[in-house]
């Protein structure tokens, strides 16, 4: 191999490498190697935040399913309850209807039974009336009649065997 | 001819067999290369002469050149004459700084051609550049890189250094283009941006988190992209056969030795008390201190070697593979091989695309894994 001269190859490469590397390491790796770590940084946050927004989306989800879940049973809740307010207010209506009806009828029963005492004491006053116009009439025509009453007397008078 | 440049280690050793590879250093003669200039009836005698060919093949030379670093910058050969970009050549001499065209020396590279500039000469020898008077007293031996005696300094834009500028320029223009996108763009990264961003994470969530750890690995992302892309580009220049790429970077030793020594500079100086702990006082008992300290120190320094071998041989065993499978056809000397060589050419370059990804993965990997040993805060101690 030809050498030329050992001094020269050594003090060109030392003073371009030296140089060429200042001039890249100002001028190109900071740059490029900042950008790509300030991109890498990006991406990186802008994964981190996708899945952040991943998990606040399934929270959310959660949170809906849960909400969901606790109207549901709220529902069910007030639906179970209506079903008992009613069947306890039909209850309540047929014990008090029914309460209600016997007072009703044990009152009419009274009233059935004051008003028969009543109208059998009327109907006693009225036939007790009755029966002393009749007699009274009876007795004010048998009277007006005196020969026949006195037939009767006599017959009668006559059917008495006087003993 | 320019053919450059790729490289894997595993298959080399059965090219290595038939291929003759002399050497990676500044071997300046090669026994089996012989120059032959038409003109020169002695060297001609022992070989057959080809009107057509100026000289013989020579396989080894053609490797050493194409993987070797040069002060031109070789586009093509036109009629034999090579057609070049002129880099600069700087030296500092002994009379001071001194700049010329590598034009000057007119592609000569035997230490024939004198440049004279500013009252001084100058010869190039295999891609060295001497003083001319210093030259001619040395021997064969003497005639290498390392020989700063007679050679001025040459702080030369050569053709890596001129690669290397581009491959920084071009990369600081790509990612300095990405960090305005972002600017703009706050949304998804497209285009450009879009394509780099995924290496740039690669490297934070691949290489620098899982080595360095969460709390410190951000100081030292800007050195880890660094290194990842620059080695990365300039291994794929360096598979690039053609002007104004094709240039070997990676695959000289200098060049990973500066990195490697970057690697270890950074690594020392994060170290923090258990990393010296460990070293100065490891858990073993006292009485192994002076074998254990030393392997310790040793350990801090054979790992950034290694990194610097690693990449070294990896990218340049590439190359020459590559480079031998295309020199069959001239050893050869029949097209006949050329559909092989094509073949294994195209196979080998794939897989040179794969190892030039794979060893600024490597590179970076290790140089993350060192860096995290340093700063590794220990409980058990």
């Amino acid at each position: 191999m030809n050498f030329t001269a050992p001094e020269s190859l050594v003090f060109w490469t030392t003073i371009i490498f030296i140089v060429f590397f200042i001039l890249l390491r100002k001028f190109a790796w900071k740059p490029i190697l900042g950008a790509v770590k300030g991109r890498e940084e990006s991406i990186n946050n802008a994964l981190a935040s996708a899945e952040a927004a991943r998990k606040e989306m399934q929270n959310l989800t959660a949170d809906n399913e849960r909400i969901l879940q606790e109207a549901r049973m709220e529902r069910d809740a007030l639906l179970k309850e209506a079903r008992e307010m009613k069947e306890k207010m039909i209850a309540d209506s047929k014990h008090e209807a029914q309460i209600q009806g016997e007072r009703m009828i044990e009152q009419a029963k009274t009233a059935i039974e004051a008003e028969k005492n009543a109208a059998m004491a009327e109907l006693k006053s009225q036939v007790s009336s009755l029966s002393l116009e009749i007699a009274e009439k009876l007795l004010k025509d048998e009277l007006s009649n005196k020969e026949a009453q006195t037939k009767l007397v006599e017959k009668m008078l006559g059917d008495v065997k006087l003993n | 001819m320019v053919i450059s440049n790729k490289p894997l280690q595993f298959i080399l050793a059965a090219f290595l067999a038939c291929v003759p590879l002399a050497s990676f250093g500044n071997t300046t003669v090669d026994s089996i290369y012989v120059k032959t200039e038409a003109a020169n009836p002695v060297h001609g005698s022992h070989k057959e002469l080809n009107a057509h060919e100026e000289e013989e093949f020579n396989a080894s030379e053609l490797i050493n050149s194409h993987i070797g670093d040069s002060h031109d910058f070789h586009i093509a050969d036109w009629n034999g004459h090579p057609i070049s970009f002129s880099l600069p050549v700087i030296l500092w001499t002994d009379n001071g700084l001194t700049i010329f065209s590598s034009k000057e020396f007119h592609h000569d590279n035997t230490g024939h051609h004198v440049v004279s500039v500013n009252g001084q000469n100058f010869v190039r020898y295999n891609e060295v550049i001497f003083y001319a008077d210093k030259f001619e007293t040395l021997t064969q031996d003497e005639k290498g890189a390392f020989n700063f005696e007679a050679r001025p300094l040459d702080f030369s834009i050569t053709k890596n250094v001129f690669s290397m500028l581009m491959s920084a320029i071009v990369l600081f223009l790509l990612f300095s283009a990405v960090a305005r996108s972002y600017k703009k763009n706050k949304l998804a990264p497209k285009g450009l941006a879009g394509f780099l961003e995924p290496l740039v994470t690669f490297v934070r969530d691949d290489i620098a988190i899982p080595n360095i750890g969460h709390k410190k690995y951000a100081k030292y992302m800007p050195y880890l992209l660094t290194i990842f892309f620059f080695i990365w580009i300039n291994n794929l220049i360096g598979l690039i056969p053609f002007f104004p790429f094709s240039s070997n970077l990676t695959g000289n030793i200098f060049f990973t030795f500066v990195m490697a020594l970057i690697t270890f500079i950074v690594t020392t100086l994060s170290g923090n008390k258990y990393y010296w702990k460990h070293i100065l006082l490891p858990p073993v008992p006292k009485a192994l201190y002076p074998i254990m300290v030393p392997i310790e120190i040793i350990g801090m320094i054979t790992k950034p070697f290694a990194l610097m071998i690693r990449l070294f041989a990896n990218i340049t065993a590439g190359h020459i593979i590559i480079l031998s499978l295309v020199s069959l056809i001239f050893i050869f000397k029949t097209v006949a091989i050329s559909p092989v060589s094509g073949a294994f050419v195209l196979f080998m370059s794939v897989l040179e695309m794969l190892v030039a990804a794979l060893q600024a993965y490597v590179f970076t990997l290790l140089t993350a894994l060192f860096i995290g040993q340093a700063v590794e805060e220990h409980d058990h101690h």
